[in-house]
């Protein structure tokens, strides 16, 4: 029954072709011009608020060259400082030159280290920007990605240090299980309470989110249940249970778990569009009452539907964990949760979409990182540049008035129940 | 035609067997509370113990003085379990006609059983306890009174924490480099009026899906507000001081007993706070504006067509709602602690969403429903001043109860509540 019903959604897509000729600007055109935007609008804000920027433009007619001078410092230090930290492409072409020139590939392996940071920091990023991409394909806002992150986290790390004796091969798996299972079961709670009393996901999973976080901080106090007696964060994770790391330059911290994120992309991409139950999911995220007048049981598939999601959220956390930093920390997972919005609305909810996203966002982060230390910019700049795409990316025609582009359909993006019951 | 009333009949069995099974379910919850009542707390204190709640203000101040409730602990816990049995057992045999009061009076004799328990062999100031509730009510209730006004025209604004986090942010500012805490006053409903022009021109403009409108607002607050907090607050503290309003008595009224030093003793944002209430109370069901916002919140269409400007009522109503939801993020600065940290707001702008669900979308149910959930903060602040020996629950867990209670009561309140029909809706016209 699905498998026909599925072909028929298909020949209902072809019978619009306007729309895919619409699809490839939207998929590809306007998420740049967000992108771009947007970190324009981020230089402004970094030019009114540099003090020296300032001055030289208010003394503009004075010496006109000096305030375009400084302008040009300020935005071209800022932005190269970020080039540089997320991807050093100097470096490389140094490296390069040096290794073809029979220099060893010494130097070429430490200049690669800002790209493999860049792709080690968007691993996170892809599976929570999954979470909430798959979440709005059934019609679901989650926004707790930030507690399941920190969910799955936890119970990960639990497994990674308590049990011992276990080899490579079991405690691994065991480690990422747990994690999937406690983010899972947390994000169903918000399911269960959609379904059963119509109580809204968006104000649960914002509830659930703080509900983790004080959690956590007990979990995580020095003398806590989970934390080392000196200091507020677990202990180590056994060796037994780490995802290893592939590269052995210092600094690179590359590891296997970036594989499995694009292994997950693709079964989420599978579970979506060729599994019955991705189709159900798909159906009721475009209307649940239909789905539940063709036999789609919608309140168990909500629920499913965020056991799903939380547990993709919650790979975020394991992952990173588990890889990068082997303990968890109070506060580890701040802002993520709220980044994948973002991922998903820039991704359009496809899980190759939301991938390449994620590979924009890592590279941004990591660059922003070294942005703030060479240029003193708060990191913080780049979740205003991230809010600032989704404004873009929701509302598109902002971009296509701001670039005179030809219109587009209105309304494209993901609907949601309105008002507060289900 | 037997088969029809007999299909009929089996569907009202059915139908009455679900009612009679959800009224039990009911009895045997409050049986389960009275049940906890017991294990908890009348096996947990000892014969000869006495809980005392003290009803005057600790500070100097002119109040007709009350003698202090002294309440022999295990005889006052054996009571209310007692009372809560016979409300469980009359429900399980009988059923009371309507529910959901009698659900609330069972939550409020456990609570108030908890806090007889807490305090056994010692004493608390219960009117500490009330004057805290109204203040930490008061964000929350900033936060319903926006929603209130966004929803009844018809917008959703989860935007409200992003508001008074911007709030928050520039009356300290303001309140420093002016010297003025009323400049910092204006200057938060301002900034964040402004974000309720981005969402009104997102939402209704652009026809953007309202949630993730206001989501983009909440993380452009979050980045905007850390950004300048490191960039000039932590450089120059000077930037951060703004000083915190005192707290003003209204004459005559503050020396009512238990009620005067609670809702009367407060600072003057708390006073615009009951100020804004009586007006969007008064001016949603008594005037011509508020059947309009009120219309175009229901059935934009029909307001469209007796010429109602739909697009207009709504700004309006969506940039006034974000210049409320600014003075409640003033609150959190030079209302309370007078300094701006990075995510002050934690969570209250949605437990405001919260009580306005709760309160129905009317403004005094809303803040009937704020002072619920200050109060649950009040009584974690308070039992975390006891200590542990008294109630052996680890301090963050207590930091949990108000968003849990947000839970509990949203899930138990949200099917009964109906929003304004057009809630969330974008209006296209034509």
């Amino acid at each position: 029954m699905s498998k026909k019903a599925a072909t028929q959604s298909s020949t209902a897509k072809e019978a619009h072709p306007a729309k895919k000729q619409g699809g490839v600007m939207n998929a590809i055109l306007i998420p740049l011009l967000a992108v771009i935007t947007a970190l324009i609008i981020g230089a402004i804000l970094i030019l009114v608020t540099e003090k020296t920027v300032v001055n030289a433009w208010l003394h503009f007619f004075d010496n006109p060259g000096a305030a375009l001078k400084l302008t040009w410092k300020s935005v071209s230090t800022a932005y190269g400082a970020m080039l540089e930290g997320a991807l050093n492409p100097g470096g490389i072409v140094k490296g390069i030159g040096v290794a073809l020139r029979g220099g060893g590939t010494q130097d070429l392996a430490v200049a690669m280290v800002p790209l493999a940071e860049s792709l080690t920091q968007s691993v996170p990023y892809i599976f929570a920007g999954l979470a909430v991409a798959f979440a709005f394909q059934g019609g679901l806002f989650n926004i707790g990605g930030e507690g399941q992150m920190l969910v799955g986290a936890l119970c990960s790390v639990y497994v990674g240090f308590k049990v011992t004796g276990l080899p490579w091969a079991i405690h691994l798996p065991l480690a990422l299980l747990a994690g999937l299972a406690g983010s899972a079961l947390w994000a169903m709670i918000v399911g269960a309470l959609k379904a059963y009393t119509g109580a809204h996901e968006v104000i649960n999973t914002i509830m659930m989110n703080w509900i983790a976080i004080s959690l956590s901080t007990w979990l995580l106090k020095v003398g806590g249940p989970m934390a080392r007696p000196d200091v507020p964060v677990t202990p180590p994770v056994l060796e037994s249970a780490w995802i290893p790391r592939l590269f052995t330059t210092p600094g690179n911290r590359f590891h296997l778990g970036f594989f499995l994120a694009l292994f997950v992309v693709w079964l989420v991409w599978w579970l979506l569009y060729k599994s019955t139950l991705g189709f159900q999911i798909r159906m009721v995220g475009a209307n649940p009452k239909a789905a539940k007048y063709s036999g789609v049981n919608v309140k168990r598939l909500w629920i499913i539907i965020m056991g799903i999601s939380g547990s993709l959220a919650g790979l975020a956390g394991t992952v990173q964990t588990l890889a990068v930093d082997r303990w968890v920390g109070v506060g580890f997972s701040s802002g993520m949760g709220f980044d994948a919005i973002a991922l998903a609305l820039l991704g359009k909810n496809h899980p190759v979409g939301v991938l390449m996203a994620a590979l924009l966002f890592g590279t941004l982060k990591n660059g922003a990182t070294r942005m703030q230390s060479v240029a003193q910019i708060p990191v913080d700049i780049i979740t205003i540049v991230i809010a600032l795409v989704i404004v873009f990316i929701a509302a598109p025609e902002i971009i296509r008035t701001l670039y005179r582009l030809r219109k587009g359909s209105i309304s494209e993006g993901p609907v949601f129940t309105k008002g507060w019951g289900s | 035609m037997t088969a029809t009333t007999l299909s009929s009949t089996a569907a009202g069995s059915y139908a009455a067997r679900r009612e009679r099974r959800k009224i039990i379910g009911y009895g045997i919850f409050f049986l389960l509370m009275a049940l906890a009542i017991y294990l908890f707390f009348v096996r947990n204190s000892a014969a000869d113990m006495i809980s005392t709640f003290v009803l005057n203000p600790t500070t100097k101040e002119k109040v007709i003085k009350l003698s202090n409730w002294v309440l022999p602990t295990r005889s006052t816990l054996l009571f209310l379990a007692v009372v809560t049995t016979a409300l469980g057992l009359y429900q399980v045999a009988r059923g009371f006609k309507r529910v959901v009061p009698v659900l609330g009076l069972v939550s409020l004799l456990f609570v108030f059983a908890f806090l007889v328990w807490a305090v056994r062999g010692k004493s608390i100031n219960l009117l500490g306890i009330f004057i805290f509730t109204v203040s930490a009510a008061t964000p929350i209730a900033f936060g319903a009174m926006s929603g209130v006004m966004c929803e009844r025209s018809g917008v959703v604004n989860i935007a409200i924490e992003g508001m008074m986090l911007t709030g928050a942010m520039m009356a300290v500012i303001f309140a420093s480099i002016t010297g003025s805490l009323w400049m910092g006053l204006v200057a938060a409903m301002i900034a964040s009026g402004i974000l309720g022009v981005f969402l009104a021109i997102m939402a209704i403009h652009f026809r953007v899906d309202q949630i993730i409108a206001g989501t983009a607002i909440n993380i452009f607050a979050l980045g905007i507000t850390s950004f300048i907090s490191q960039r000039f607050l932590q450089p120059n503290p000077a930037l951060n001081s703004g000083g915190v309003f005192s707290k003003v008595a209204i004459p005559g009224l503050s020396q009512i007993p238990i009620i005067g030093p609670t809702f009367f003793n407060q600072t003057p944002i708390v006073y615009i706070l009951f100020i804004i209430i009586i007006a969007i109370h008064f001016m949603l069901f008594y005037t011509r504006w508020g059947l309009r916002t009120r219309a175009v919140g229901e059935h934009p269409k029909a307001a469209d067509t007796l010429g109602v400007n739909v697009f207009k009522v709504r700004y309006i109503n969506v940039i006034i709602g974000g210049m409320i939801a600014g003075v409640g993020g003033a609150y959190f600065t030079i209302g309370s602690v007078g300094r701006f940290d990075e995510a002050i707001t934690a969570g209250k702008g949605f437990i405001g969403l919260a009580a306005m669900i709760f309160g129905r979308w009317s403004p005094i149910g809303s803040y009937g429903a704020s002072l619920i959930f200050g109060f649950s903060d009040a009584l974690q602040a308070r039992l975390q001043v006891l200590g542990k020996s008294q109630v052996p629950i680890p301090s963050e867990w207590l930091l949990i109860l108000p968003y849990l209670v947000t839970m509990v009561v949203l899930a138990g309140v949200v099917g009964r509540t109906v929003a304004p029909a057009a809630d969330g809706k974008p209006y296209v016209k034509g």
